[in-house]
């Protein structure tokens, strides 16, 4: 363990900057729906792991890695879309802890599905784009591409809500949900456009992913907890507050790991969460935005 | 234009209105007066379906506002004003009255609306790319009130537009309410403040807990002794 400002810590913030795109992704998905529809997906890294999933047998059957990706994007849209009618809307008005609960067993459900269907051996789509060496210091192009994707897909969210009707729909019913058919828009119809988003960036997170990481059922378990973190973190349904706690998390987790070992990355951001929690409950940035 | 024949509603065990009944007619200012908790805001909120009707029927120009869905009631030529303004406060202006025009007949006609609801309130045009919860309390009215006229209504409902404001404000907003009476909306106007709408109206009812109590010219309520000592304390 030695921890001095030199070019090795340096790597190591720029690492923790391109990891964050990826977390930043997945954050905006899940306080998208949670903004939008008022549940927390507790389930989203799962999703993702099965558009991993998707993605590789995809891959794996002979469609070009572009068009496996676009597979993956539109089979975890429309799972949830699936996820949202079938899960969701039974329990829109139940208490927060069932539709904990709900999402928690799909959760499960997922994980133990994907055991039996798939294996518990690791995966790998065998794609290697090697790495950037520059000064001493060595950035894998995966990581730039996936920090370059999902700041342009944020960018492409970002304009979608702030200039089309249903954008700014899903943006106004997390501000007055009850006053939205006064304006002529049908609830429902808004739900499942922001499930589908919601989904579509789990799917083209697991796109990214699978450029960098081994695919297997618990992978979602790596992620899950640190997007729910990064979320509670930034102000559960306020998208920028979790585009920020990303940055800050991640590079917990890249220079701790830097530091020390990859375990006390993790051991230092979450315990960084929990003192926030403490002192500032509704997060560093408030509420939804 | 706005039929209502022997409306019942209420929350759960709780009934609101009574036996409603009422007409508006097209290029009307009518006003519904009351105290609080009569049922006024009820009323409006059951027009719009917000809250269903129990009983009774309601038409539009002709369509049955009963076997409409929420949703769908704007496309009939009702915009509903709400209590409050309910304004999307962390949305610009602008992004505010583009939610007005939601619906696919109103999105067509836009930039037209736009154009007309900036040369109607000046004051919103300046403030067009500002969050709507930072507007002042004029404003925000201006604001809900183009809002409602960007989905090209021909009848607007309007809830307390005055409440909450000062004074000073009050007597601007009936000056906003009366510039869009002057551009050829029928308005069906809900009011605590019965001297000032009693001014501005064609016709008024009275409802008393939930159910029509009187009903005439504004002018005859307004001379009548009845609603001078209950409502305006002379």
């Amino acid at each position: 363990m030695d921890c001095q400002l030199d070019i090795f810590f340096l790597e190591a913030i720029l690492n923790g900057l391109l990891l964050a795109g990826l977390l930043a992704l997945l954050a905006l998905g899940l306080n998208l729906i949670f903004g939008v529809i008022d549940v927390v997906w507790i389930c989203y890294a799962e999703l993702m792991m099965v558009g991993m999933y998707g993605i590789h047998f995809a891959y794996k059957g002979g469609a070009p890695f572009l068009l496996a990706a676009l597979i993956g994007i539109v089979l975890i849209a429309v799972a949830g879309v699936i996820m949202h009618q079938l899960v969701i809307r039974p329990v829109l008005d139940s208490a927060p802890i069932n539709q904990l609960l709900v999402t928690g067993g799909v959760l499960f459900f997922l994980q133990a599905a994907a055991t039996m269907v798939f294996g518990i051996d690791f995966k790998n789509l065998g794609i290697r784009l090697g790495s950037l060496n520059a000064f001493d210091m060595s950035f894998s192009y995966a990581r730039i591409v996936t920090f370059g994707v999902a700041l342009a897909a944020m960018l492409l969210l970002w304009l979608f809500l702030s200039r089309t009707y249903i954008g700014i729909a899903i943006r106004a019913i997390a501000q007055d949900r009850q006053i939205m058919p006064l304006m002529g828009v049908d609830q429902r119809k808004v739900y499942l456009v922001t499930s589908a988003i919601g989904g579509g960036l789990a799917g083209l997170a697991a796109a990214l992913m699978v450029l960098q990481y081994d695919i297997y059922p618990q992978i979602g378990l790596q992620f899950g907890p640190l997007i729910f973190m990064i979320c509670v973190l930034g102000g559960l349904g306020n998208m920028i507050g979790g585009f920020i706690a990303a940055f800050i998390i991640a590079q917990f987790i890249a220079v701790g790991s830097s530091c020390f070992a990859t375990e006390w990355g993790y051991a230092i951001a979450f315990l960084f969460f929990m003192v926030v929690i403490f002192i500032r409950p509704q997060g560093l940035f408030g509420g939804k935005s | 234009m706005l039929e209502l024949s022997n409306i019942d509603a209420g929350y759960g065990a709780f009934q609101a209105l009574f036996g409603v009944s009422m007409t508006v007619k097209a290029g009307e200012a009518v006003a519904v007066i009351g105290a609080n908790g009569a049922g006024k805001t009820t009323l409006l909120r059951v027009i719009s379906a917000l809250l269903p009707a129990t009983a009774g029927a309601m038409s539009m120009e002709g369509v049955s506002l009963r076997t409409t869905p929420p949703h769908k009631i704007v496309s009939t030529g009702i915009a509903h004003v709400p209590e409050g303004r309910r304004l999307f406060p962390r949305l610009s202006v602008e992004s505010n009255l583009k939610m007005g025009a939601f619906i696919p007949a109103a999105r067509a006609k836009f930039e037209e609306r736009l154009a007309f609801v900036y040369e109607l309130f000046p004051r919103l045009k300046e403030r067009r790319g500002q969050l709507a919860g930072t507007l002042s309390g004029g404003e925000q009215q201006m604001c809900a009130i183009g809002r409602a006229l960007m989905s090209g209504p021909k009848l607007v409902l309007l809830d307390e537009p005055s409440m909450g404001l000062a004074p000073v404000i009050v007597a601007q907003v009936f000056d906003l309410v009366r510039r869009i009476r002057s551009e050829g909306y029928t308005v069906l106007i809900v009011e605590q403040n019965v001297r000032q709408v009693l001014k501005f109206a064609d016709r008024a009812y009275l409802l008393e807990v939930g159910r029509l109590k009187m009903s005439g010219n504004a002018d005859e309520l307004l001379a009548s002794d009845e609603i001078r000592k209950a409502y305006m304390g002379i």
